[in-house]
């Protein structure tokens, strides 16, 4: 019952602060790109390689990018508030169908990414904890610092050479065999193998973001009143770490993996452009050099509401990791 | 606050006592005994170094070709690190990169820091609406992906030094924005701040006299984390191929080098351990850094 309440409050509250934002995002987003020297009409006439001032001025009226700018404005936003994200000139369709065509498999790649990076982040951080200072803090110390320091698709270039190249076990290259038909457990396991390297390149650098983060903030719980008493009290040390130290930790580790989807999204341009993997970063850097306006507006529109709603998630998650969030309304 | 608080200083041989040594040269010798900084400052330094003296120690124009191409490293004594699918020696281009990033580097995060100082500043010491429209600001900018915002800067400008070192400084300066803006909140309340006002100085000059040089030790770590941060990025633009062609890069030489993945993974490998090592210089200086400014975070 309580928690139902608080889960009503939360959302309530973010609704009011997270419309502003995106009403802002949307406009700053807008006035930004018509900034961009150049506009789909340029980019489609250069390519058609002959096109006559005619043709570029009608291709203009045909996309709607000859009006004045508010007025522009004003229409994207009519069309937003029936969910209409516009028309695609440069891919010749809806900007929400293309979208929603390649945002399941970013979000693939991105939820996998962000677990396997938690999921080894928390474990690798609650090993240095426990043995702070001692050897196995200091080896898992020097390995963490250098993941800090990789680029990640780096680390996925050489990741192909020893697992595609080398051994041979995995491709490294689009989300599937092309062709192959599988179905059943031959196409999950195809899926699978697909995607661990872009998967791996992603989380590199997240992976010891949260280490870090993890044993920073363990170490701190420690020395919390609740610890010491939680010891008197003759629990098992195990049990002690697990449901007192790390439920208190996962908080400042979870704010910072909400605050880090913006760059997860970010690092997925490079990491699908480098893996062929068909999701909205290679969409976006198609549309940032094709100046399709409208598919970029859709994207950082998109990637603007997957931010807030995963946060609102984590808010949730603080709620029920520490009740003493949220109870003071 | 003294760093003798935490560290009591080992008197060694007939040195005075901690006391009498001048508070400078305390500070500079927490800085030495330091083992995480001096090995950063010390790669760091290296770098800085063969990014001045590139000229002098490769007089040739690293874009021309020397060689046989794909020559792999120790095939040739001339070419150390071998040479590139163009002929081009790898060593020297490896050693002119520096210059990019590091430049990318320090010039992103001086932009990022001075405007995320001035809006951290004026939210924090301000306070009610100014700093809640600022950081409204802040939040629009930390919902937007900075890479993506990065590529569209880059795109509305030509790809040039000056212009990518722009675009990763204007998404990158909301952190020190919310890190400087903590910092003011809590000070302001502080005895000599309230010591500044009853004397009736001037709202700026207690922002920048008083209160800033008391908020800096975090933001000279998160500098160091934020130069690391901006050469992570420019790799990765110029490995997108949005750089300035005329200027050697490695995130480029990994573009370039990608195309002989299976034959010659050499190419890639060395351009990416040379941008590692810079960044891991800037992260083991901040950690260091961190340790000698906030000594409380260690218990």
């Amino acid at each position: 019952m309580r928690m139902g309440r608080r889960i009503a409050s939360t959302l309530k509250r973010t609704a009011i602060h997270a419309l502003p934002t995106v009403l802002g995002i949307i406009v700053l987003d807008f006035l930004f790109l018509q900034l961009m020297p150049g506009d789909a009409a340029d980019v489609m006439a250069t390519e058609a390689g002959s096109a006559t001032a005619e043709t570029v001025a009608a291709l203009r009226h045909q996309f709607g990018i000859d009006q004045p700018v508010l007025t522009q404005l004003a229409n994207f936003l009519s069309h937003l508030a029936r969910l209409d994200l516009g028309y695609s000139p440069r891919f010749n369709a809806s900007v929400g169908n293309l979208i929603m065509a390649r945002l399941p498999n970013t979000l693939l790649l991105m939820v996998s990414a962000l677990t396997l990076a938690l999921v080894l982040g928390i474990v690798v951080g609650s090993v240095m904890a426990a043995w702070q200072g001692k050897w196995p803090d200091r080896a898992l110390s020097v390995v963490v610092l250098l993941f800090y320091s990789m680029p990640g698709f780096w680390v996925g270039l050489m990741a192909v050479v020893l697992f595609s190249v080398k051994l041979g076990w995995l491709p490294s290259d689009g989300n599937e065999t092309i062709g192959a038909n599988l179905s059943g457990f031959a196409l999950v396991s195809d899926r699978l193998t697909h995607l661990i390297l872009p998967a791996l390149a992603l989380a590199s650098f997240f992976i010891a973001v949260y280490a870090r983060l993890t044993r920073a903030a363990m170490l701190e719980v420690q020395r919390q009143d609740f610890m010491r008493t939680a010891r008197a009290k003759g629990l098992h040390p195990l049990l002690i770490q697990l449901r007192h130290a790390l439920r208190n930790a996962l908080v400042p580790v979870t704010t910072v993996a909400g605050m880090n989807l913006g760059n997860l999204l970010g690092g997925a341009v490079v990491v699908e452009t480098l893996f062929g993997w068909p999701g909205m970063g290679r969409l976006t850097l198609d549309a940032v050099l094709g100046r399709d306006y409208s598919v970029l507006l859709g994207v950082l529109l998109l990637s603007s509401f997957v931010v807030i709603v995963v946060n609102v998630l984590i808010d949730l998650l603080h709620a029920w990791l520490d009740p003493r969030i949220g109870a003071t309304e | 606050m003294s760093v003798q608080a935490e560290q009591p200083i080992v008197v060694t041989g007939a040195a005075a006592p901690g006391r009498a040594i001048p508070r400078r040269r305390r500070r500079l010798r927490a800085f030495l005994r330091n083992p995480t900084f001096v090995a950063g400052a010390l790669i760091l330094t290296a770098l800085v170094l063969l990014a001045l003296t590139a000229g002098l120690l490769f007089p040739a124009d690293p874009q021309d070709m020397v060689g046989t191409p794909l020559l792999w490293p120790g095939q040739d004594a001339e070419f150390p690190l071998g040479t590139d699918s163009l002929g081009r020696d790898v060593l020297a281009r490896l050693v002119y990169g520096t210059r990019a990033s590091l430049l990318v580097g320090v010039a992103a995060a001086a932009i990022g820091l001075a405007i995320g100082m001035v809006v951290g500043a004026f939210a924090g010491f301000l306070g009610g609406r100014v700093d809640a429209a600022l950081m409204r600001l802040v939040e629009l900018f930390q919902t937007t992906p900075t890479f993506i915002l990065v590529i569209v800067i880059v795109s509305i400008t030509e790809p040039t030094i000056p212009t990518i070192a722009m675009a990763i400084g204007l998404a990158s300066w909301p952190t020190v924005a919310r890190l400087v803006r903590a910092q003011f909140r809590s000070l302001r309340e502080t005895d000599f701040v309230m010591a500044a006002r009853s004397l009736g100085y001037s709202p700026l000059r207690i922002i920048v006299q008083e209160i800033l040089p008391n908020a800096l030790p975090p933001v000279i770590v998160a500098a160091s984390v934020m130069i690391a941060n901006a050469i992570l990025t420019e790799a990765g633009l110029s490995f997108l191929n949005m750089r300035d062609p005329n200027v050697i890069s490695w995130g480029g030489m990994i573009g370039d080098g990608r195309d002989q993945l299976r034959t010659a993974w050499f190419l890639t490998a060395l351009p990416g351990a040379a941008i590692a090592m810079a960044v891991l210089s800037l992260n083991l200086v901040g950690d260091g850094l961190n340790e000698i400014l906030n000594p409380r975070t260690e218990p």
